[in-house]
């Protein structure tokens, strides 16, 4: 029987967005010792990035998906990090994630949130999606927490948006992408079932 | 006197009781105050897609999981 960090190595994590959530999952998983991680993204770091994500003062200007490679590879350079610089509609996610376990969801926007929920729920039935929703502003730890529906689990307050007064700040941020990201070692080192039934309404 | 039928439905692991038969998801969500543009909806564990809150129906009975998703990441 494999050992459950066995298990971790030979499993392919999906990530859709290399910002806030996404670089800082993505170094915990690899640090956490994941096999194969699929990263994407079409932005490129800037110097007002670097609050809350996970690239250094000489990566501004990079390509977001080819400094968090390089970053990751700094860590342990054994990680198989394949990179996607795209945007991402239904098709590509379709294409990009479809040999991910399951899929770190890590966009800033609601409706691209919604969008790869409604594609990984339609289209993968059997593979899980981690989302972030609410880590704005600063503070009120315990309102940051986990909910399951189904093969979807929601990471966040599910209340604080991002806005001038309450900007993205690192910890609220990092602890959602550490959520997300432990979340994700639940599912593969203790082999979560997915939910039967969890699909799209069609009629 | 017509007397309204009533349902009670489980919105987020909490009973609450309805003045009508069914309702859309639209219906509901606006009734139960979701104000952000963006929420997963389930209805007895089945996604319903954002472009179908006119066309599914919810009854009495039914399980709906409801969680806004917000801007920010």
């Amino acid at each position: 029987m494999k050992s459950k960090l066995e298990k971790l190595k030979g499993t392919c994590i999906g990530i859709a967005g290399c910002g806030g959530l996404g670089s800082n999952c993505a170094m915990a998983l690899a640090r956490a010792g994941i096999g194969t991680l699929v990263i994407a993204d079409f932005d490129t770091v800037t110097l007002e990035n670097l609050n809350r994500q996970y690239y250094f003062l000489d990566q501004v200007g990079q390509k977001k998906v080819v400094a968090l490679q390089e970053n990751i590879r700094k860590v342990n350079p054994a990680i198989d990090v394949q990179i996607h610089d795209v945007r991402l509609g239904p098709d590509e996610v379709v294409n990009i994630f479809k040999n991910c376990r399951l899929i770190i969801e890590a966009f800033d926007r609601a409706d691209m949130k919604l969008m790869i929920i409604e594609t990984i729920t339609e289209r993968f039935p059997d593979k899980f999606i981690i989302a972030g929703s609410g880590l704005a502003g600063y503070g009120e730890n315990n309102a940051l927490r986990t909910r399951r529906l189904g093969n979807l689990f929601i990471c966040g307050d599910e209340t604080s948006e991002v806005s001038a007064a309450l900007p993205p700040l690192a910890p609220r941020v990092g602890v959602v992408a550490a959520l997300q990201a432990n979340q994700a070692l639940e599912i593969v080192m203790d082999d979560l079932a997915p939910s039967v039934g969890d699909d799209v309404w069609d009629e | 006197m017509n007397k309204g039928k009533s349902m009670k439905i489980n919105l987020n692991n909490k009973e609450v009781s309805m003045a009508g038969e069914s309702f859309s998801v639209r219906e509901l969500l606006n009734l139960m105050h979701f104000t952000f543009p963006m929420i997963v909806v389930k209805i007895n564990g089945r996604l319903v897609k954002k472009e179908d809150y006119d066309r599914v129906f919810i009854g009495d009975g039914d399980n709906v999981e409801a969680i806004h998703l917000i801007s920010g990441g």
